[in-house]
């Protein structure tokens, strides 16, 4: 399955990542040489085998719902490229 | 050089203790090392001199008082920058957090301060720890202190090069496939990559979120032991954070090897290798004989999966962990009118190109038509790679191993074809998938003069296995003790 440079604008567009035309092309042949070595994956016969998403799996540990932060003061504002007093500043979202 | 910046963990922590020696004049020690080599090292991204002082002034008034500021009271240590610290500029080596200051300190910041340590500075990695030679760093350049020309290793490059150039007694790395172990094996210090679960991850800077863990990096096992003891154990604010309870590691050190069974995977001796680190590695291993141990082959016949498992996984999850970055709340942000724009510029203009490489290609994987093929796949055979272990460890108590196929490479020796560097992480990276522990130690060098690292894998949470082997190992040989040129 060749990967295509069409592919890689659809996925560019799904990661939200802006791509100069001479990184689509390198993208391009660096994920297809990627994705043709680990083509040998598919050779695995894996019908019967559960996926695993993490090694440890201890359930849920839940803690008791009690409020241990103070209230926020600047803090979470500080490192905002654009604010306006106690707000972050974004483009219009709604038209 | 001051013989201070030359102590041990334990030694250096120990006078600050007994007010042989002052914080104050080990943090200056580490400081002035750090001036005199950072010009040609650049191991470190922020030196934090000022805040380090500070810290290090209160431990010397605590000990005044007659208090215990902790095991690690007073010793000046270093902090990978993909790791929070509060107040000081926490990059991940990237664009996009280049300004980043965190309101907050990581759990094993907390911890390493509560130990008593002082926090000199953060250190250089591949940006968001997505490498194998540092050289992803989107803020510079460091370099190995055996060879000028030759990376440290990666991801966590700065922590290992501080360590082994004296800038710092000890640090901290992660290790989402071998980020800690290869570069302490390429410069000549000894480097544990935790079992999945053992140590907290809240307030580090996430990669892959089922393989990433944080792990010590120390010039020797002891105060690899030492760290570890102090950052290990539950954090309810990581809930993938395990409820064992934190067993001692410094009991575990002097307990010899003999009666333990060491088993050898034939698929981590393979051609291609470096004839020398085979060598050293295999002399290890009769060394470890000649110390009681027995040594028998054992099979982990998926390890030839295990590259294509991990680089589906790891970038499936860094795909979704990296979407954080949008401009809107901190990092990087390419002013639009369109906040799709934002976005697109704002994650193009603040991300390296090894970055986009792993976004697209787990974005790829995780995509309708495409996910089952690949990132479900990629789940199960990381099921077979997990037994494989289950397996060896059944019948072994360690596998010991290289920790790579060659000593330290050089400056763009890997950088043209990304598949190359990849490949470099084989005797790494199935540790991580199944999430268990391993310990690098130096082991010989190569007839340049570069460091061999041999690699312990131990079962889960037990950590305490492989410090002891690496402990006896260490006991028998001087290969740890020899330092880079000056």
């Amino acid at each position: 399955m060749a990967l295509t440079r069409d592919d890689v604008r659809r996925v560019a567009i799904l990661a939200r990542l802006e791509l100069e035309p001479a990184e689509e092309e390198r993208l391009t042949v660096d994920l297809d040489h990627i994705l043709e070595a680990f083509a040998r994956l598919a050779a695995l016969d894996t019908k019967d085998v559960p996926p695993t998403a993490h090694v440890e799996d201890f359930g849920a540990l839940l803690r008791a719902d009690e409020v241990k932060n103070p209230p926020a003061g600047d803090e979470p504002l500080l490192n905002a490229p654009a604010r306006d007093g106690r707000f972050f500043r974004v483009p219009k979202i709604i038209e | 050089m001051s013989a201070l910046t030359d102590l041990s963990v334990r030694e250096a922590a120990a006078r600050v203790r007994r007010r042989d020696v002052s914080s104050v004049e080990l943090t200056r020690a580490a400081l002035a090392r750090i001036a005199a080599v950072e010009p040609a090292l650049g191991a470190f991204l922020t030196v934090a001199g000022a805040e380090a002082l500070a810290a290090a002034g209160a431990i010397d008034r605590r000990v005044a008082a007659g208090e215990d500021p902790g095991p690690l009271a007073g010793v000046p240590v270093g902090i990978k920058d993909i790791i929070c610290t509060n107040g000081i500029r926490t990059t991940a080596a990237s664009r996009i957090l280049q300004k980043f200051v965190p309101p907050y300190d990581a759990t094993v910041t907390a911890r390493l301060k509560d130990a008593g340590a002082v926090v000199v500075g953060k250190l250089n990695c591949d940006e968001f720890a997505m490498g194998s030679s540092t050289e992803n760093s989107a803020l510079g350049t460091t370099r190995n202190p055996w060879d000028p020309d030759r990376v440290p290793g990666g991801s966590s490059g700065g922590s290992a090069a501080a360590v082994a150039a004296r800038e710092c007694h000890a640090s901290l790395g992660t290790d989402t496939g071998g980020s800690v172990r290869l570069p302490a094996a390429f410069c000549g210090v000894v480097g544990l990559k935790p079992t999945y679960g053992r140590v907290s991850r809240y307030g580090v800077i996430a990669y892959a979120s089922s393989l990433d863990q944080v792990g010590p990096i120390a010039r020797d096992v002891a105060d690899t032991a030492l760290v570890l003891q102090a950052i290990a154990g539950n954090d309810p604010r990581d809930s993938t954070s395990s409820p064992r309870p934190v067993p001692s590691y410094a009991a575990a050190l002097d307990r010899g090897v003999r009666g333990l069974r060491l088993g050898l995977p034939r698929e981590y001796f393979v051609e291609g290798m470096q004839p020398e680190v085979e060598a050293a590695v295999r002399g290890a291993v009769q060394q470890l004989e000649r110390l009681g141990a027995t040594v028998q082959p054992v099979s982990l016949p998926h390890t030839e999966y295990a590259i294509a498992t991990y680089y589906l996984i790891a970038t499936a999850e860094a795909s979704s962990n990296l979407a954080r970055y949008d401009g809107i709340r901190y990092g990087l942000r390419v002013s639009e009118p369109s906040l799709r724009a934002m976005y697109q510029r704002s994650r193009a203009a603040g991300f390296g190109t090894e970055v986009k490489r792993r976004i697209m290609l787990g974005t790829y994987a995780l995509s309708a038509g495409y996910y089952d093929a690949y990132y479900l796949k990629a789940q199960q055979v990381r099921t077979l790679i997990r037994r494989d272990f289950e397996q060896a460890l059944g019948t072994c108590d360690a596998l010991v191993a290289p920790v790579a196929p060659t000593t330290a490479f050089r400056f763009g020796e890997k950088t043209a074809d990304p598949l190359t560097m990849y490949l470099f992480d084989i005797f790494t990276i199935s540790v991580n998938l199944a999430g268990l522990p391993g310990l690098s130690v130096p082991c010989g060098f190569d007839q340049t003069g570069l460091p061999i690292g041999l690699q312990l894998i131990g079962r889960s949470f037990d950590e305490e296995t492989l410090l002891r082997v690496g402990a006896a190992y260490e006991a028998a040989t001087d290969w740890h003790a020899k330092r880079p040129p000056a």
